[in-house]
């Protein structure tokens, strides 16, 4: 296993004269590639001389099918694409409508959209830091990790009635409220989440075994990291600050107080680093939009767009006429195109929506942060040890449901 | 709807994207230095949309990429786009770069006719573009000339025709068999 470290990435192999090389499939039921991810491996001994991923195997035609529904009908699409970040995704799917349709989103809605974005960040990074660890042989990280993200996901029911697939972002914004007493639950988890964290870094941070698995494994550097459009933790793992919450800002994430946390190193332990460190900065925001939430409506000021609220509706002749048209006909997106990204768990999610007029659009595409991050897998798996592609393929902390789309 | 297309971002609307607000300045230095780059530049909606001939597309990413002020270093996202089948030029490339140094973002676009869907690769530019490539003509039809690995990558290799055409059915022609 030592041997591995020593070798780096950019390392030329020289095809084998005495024909000991070996390919074999990795996948797609194996338990490490998190789905259904194939990988083809020339392996040369123990040591992986080449890597081929096959994808495809999850794919259902997302994309297609939003030129088939209307606007409000493709929120439900984007929750079954990266599904450990369902908001995410929704936060990016309506945040590109809305540019199209020029919406003003009131504070509330956008304050209540960055709480439940960072906490379904640190949820993701749950499953990532669980999977990870397991697959590296630490079983007993996986059963904390879900513990806690089982708090969030109790906290995203709360409000939107789905754990796993909310839709709870809508255009123009929310799909109702939050529920009464829901800020006292939000604080009781910022409450228990620092120990939890540090419950984690007890438990492998430290861990001798964990480190040589993953100190100097997968390396990959900044210009190569750029190159090959990695981004989120796997490009802060290269030492390269960039956050789209930062550089672009959206939802008001200029106004928050929070550290992008970078890595220099390059390999499986800087970006195990940067996502650990990224929790705690989640954790910061959630505290900040807590502290400024402020009674007002969630919904934009655009009856045409907006469903009206079930009071409005059973009372006012216009808001009924408005709701059965929206429902039955949709509403018309003016003609244009938007590349509208965000920063979701996994790097730069970007929605690209081109629209004709209508109440579907014309073409609708995801810029998945998994499939581009997992296109840099046979670059950082060269020259690696067979049992440190679980490793690696951990570190990217790819979704296969995103990939395939 | 109140809202009107707007061929541009008028004055008074709010800046929705600062970082890519018009004019782009990757628009106005192209322009002047390579005027033979692009054909037409479209500011809408807080961005800026270059149309770029395709004979030029990996010279003007280059360009991009490489000039000091502008430094695109980082491909976001390609993706391809049917016009419909009786639209001429029927396909469009969408390339959305992104600069990690400079915070802008800049959409180049390249028109192609359907009897001859072919662009040249930029993988040479960014090797990031690999896959986006593969998935455009897998899902499109679209040929990357020059590209190291053209192959389907989300469909089966013996899959017939191309899924996100607008002339291929939602539901395909008739169930996949593995046989």
């Amino acid at each position: 296993m030592s041997a591995a470290v020593n070798i780096p990435s950019q390392f030329e192999i020289v095809d084998q004269p005495l024909d000991t090389q070996m390919t074999i499939s990795m996948g797609p039921q194996h338990p490490s590639t998190h789905g259904v991810l194939r990988l083809e491996l020339v392996l040369d001994g123990e040591m992986v001389v080449k890597t081929t991923p096959d994808i495809g195997y999850l794919h259902t035609g997302m994309e297609k099918l939003f030129e088939y529904r209307k606007y409000q009908q493709g929120i439900v699409i984007t929750d079954r694409m990266d599904y450990l970040n369902p908001l995410g995704n929704n936060l990016a799917y309506v945040m590109a409508v809305e540019k199209l349709l020029q919406l003003e989103i009131p504070e509330r809605a956008q304050t209540i959209r960055v709480l439940f974005c960072e906490l379904q960040r640190i949820a993701s990074h749950l499953v990532w830091l669980g999977t990870h660890a397991l697959d590296l042989g630490a079983m007993t990280v996986f059963f904390y990790a879900f513990r806690e993200r089982e708090k969030i996901l109790n906290l995203i029911e709360a409000a939107s009635g789905g754990r796993m697939t909310p839709s709870y972002f809508r255009i123009g914004g929310l799909m109702m409220d939050i529920p009464a007493g829901f800020e006292r639950r939000v604080q009781q988890f910022q409450n228990d989440f620092p120990q939890a964290v540090k419950e984690f870094h007890k438990l492998i941070t430290g861990n001798r075994i964990f480190q040589k698995r993953t100190q100097g494994i997968g390396y990959i550097s900044a210009e190569d990291a750029i190159d090959w459009g990695l981004s989120g933790p796997s490009l802060r793992g290269s030492g390269v600050n960039v956050d789209v919450r930062r550089t672009n800002p959206y939802s008001s994430y200029e106004s928050y107080d929070f550290e992008v946390p970078t890595e220099a190193d390059g390999d499986v332990w800087a970006r195990y680093m940067v996502r650990m460190r990224e929790m705690t900065e989640s954790h910061r925001i959630v505290a900040q939009a807590l502290s400024r939430l402020r009674p007002g409506s969630v919904k934009a000021d655009a009856p045409k767009v907006v469903l009206p609220d079930r009071e409005a509706m059973k009372t006012h002749m216009d808001a009924l006429i408005h709701h059965f048209l929206i429902v039955a006909e949709g509403f018309d997106v003016p003609a244009g195109e938007v590349y509208h990204p965000i920063e979701a768990s996994k790097g730069e999610l970007g929605v690209y929506i081109k629209s004709i007029g209508g109440p579907k659009p014309a073409r609708v595409h995801f810029r998945g942060p998994s499939f581009i991050n997992l296109s840099a897998l046979p670059h950082m798996s060269r020259g690696c040890m067979i049992a440190d592609m679980v490793a690696i393929i951990g570190s990217l902390d790819i979704v296969l449901g995103e990939i395939d789309r | 709807m109140e809202q009107k297309a707007q061929p541009n971002v008028p004055e008074n609307q709010p800046d929705l994207n600062p970082a890519g607000s018009t004019p782009s300045p990757a628009a106005t230095a192209l322009q002047r230095e390579h005027p033979e780059y692009v054909t037409e530049v479209v500011a809408a909606l807080a961005e800026t949309t270059l149309i770029v001939p395709r004979e030029q597309i990996a010279a003007a990413c280059r360009y991009l990429k490489s000039t000091p002020g502008l430094e695109f270093n980082f491909l976001s996202d390609l993706c391809g786009f049917d016009r419909g089948p009786e639209a001429e030029p029927r396909f469009e490339v969408n390339y959305h770069l992104f600069s990690t140094t400079k915070h802008h973002r800049v959409r180049l676009k390249v028109l192609l006719n359907e009897d001859d869907p072919h662009v040249t690769t930029v993988t040479g530019v960014w090797r990031t573009a690999n896959w986006h490539e593969r998935e455009t003509f897998d899902l499109f039809g679209i040929v990357f000339d020059e590209h190291p690995d053209l192959r389907r990558i989300l469909l089966p290799d013996d899959w017939q025709g191309h899924a996100l055409r607008k002339d291929f059915p939602l539901r395909g022609y008739e169930p996949y068999s593995l046989e």
